[in-house]
């Protein structure tokens, strides 16, 4: 990926952003990241085709549930020297409240990182860090093997 | 109601609502089926729902949307009747890439619910000549979910209204 390869050589906010530019998925659900420092939060900005609810109105499951694997996936790529993207191979989310319809922010880390596999852990919130919407953690494979299909 | 008049409904409700929330006609969500225990849904491919540009694989994401709403379908299925409720956790497994290009399905079962909490398991997969390929998943899931009874859509209010032409455009989904 080419916006992966100019990440690696020029680790900043911009080519963060670049980098979900890229990815058709990430730029319809309009995640975005900001770098603060060695600090990187990722951002799903509020718009109308979030929804999965129409009753409150709430952010769809789905969703988060996307966003908290995406920030996964690019706080990995961020910390790691890798030349394509981390792939998940299981996520466990917890739901811990709905998700409003308002920008979402997410935070991770790393917390085993191995050779082959990186475990990984992320929390999401809204208005406060202390009252987080939701949390995740999942196990991606960080290299290529041939003959692997997943 | 008797159990296939409630699945009639369900059918009918679903297939209207599949188009009026926004992230499921936002996606192109569409609804299969219904069985006592179980949903069915389908995500069409499509290029905004890749997730790697490389390849033209969808993103994980997109099968977390599609199972967590077959999930809340199958609960329903199961109950009887619609009740408000909310995902407690959902765990994904990704067993292969799904093949760029083929529509996704994915099938949720509800096989216990208790009071408040109803379990549920699903598979995302491809199909082939018709034929729903559950033994070959792209993903499997585990879900489960409290039961609220907090508010529910009023379809039948908000069908009337989408006939009446007051939905606003932008919920219509006639996006695809």
């Amino acid at each position: 990926m080419d916006a992966l390869q100019q990440l690696r050589s020029s680790r900043d906010e911009k080519h963060l952003k670049a980098l979900l530019q890229s990815i058709p998925y990430t730029r319809f659900l309009h995640i975005d990241a900001e770098l603060r420092g060695d600090e990187l939060t990722m951002i799903l900005r509020y718009h109308e085709d979030l929804v999965g609810n129409i009753m409150l109105p709430a952010i769809h499951g789905g969703v988060i549930g996307a966003f908290l694997e995406t920030a996964m996936m690019i706080h990995l790529a961020w910390v790691s020297d890798t030349d394509h993207l981390p792939r998940p191979i299981d996520i466990n989310i917890d739901y811990l409240r709905s998700g409003r319809a308002l920008d979402t922010y997410a935070r991770g880390t790393v917390t085993k990182h191995g050779r082959r596999v990186a475990n990984v852990r992320v929390e999401a919130w809204q208005e406060h860090r202390d009252k987080p919407i939701a949390a995740a953690h999942g196990h991606f494979r960080m290299k290529d093997e041939q003959g692997e299909t997943a | 109601m008797s159990e296939s008049d409630y699945l009639a409904e369900i059918r009918e409700q679903r297939a209207f609502m599949m188009q009026h929330v926004p992230h499921s006609a936002a996606i192109g969500m569409t609804f299969v089926d219904v069985e006592p225990n179980a949903a069915i849904l389908m995500v069409p491919y499509s290029e905004r729902l890749v997730g790697n540009p490389d390849t033209g694989v969808i993103h994980g994401g997109v099968i977390t949307s599609l199972l967590d709403n077959a999930s809340g379908i199958a609960v329903h299925c199961h109950m009887g009747e619609r009740k408000g409720m909310a995902t407690l956790d959902l765990r994904i497994d990704y067993m292969r890439p799904a093949t760029p290009g083929e529509d996704v399905y994915g099938r949720a079962e509800c096989y216990k619910v208790t009071n408040n909490i109803a379990f549920v398991r699903g598979t995302a997969y491809h199909l082939s000549d018709g034929q729903h390929l559950l033994d070959d998943p792209i993903a499997t899931c585990v879900a489960s979910f409290m039961i609220t009874g907090g508010p529910i859509a009023d379809w039948k209010e908000m069908a009337a209204q989408a006939a009446g032409g007051q939905l606003p455009a932008d919920q219509s989904g006639g996006s695809h």
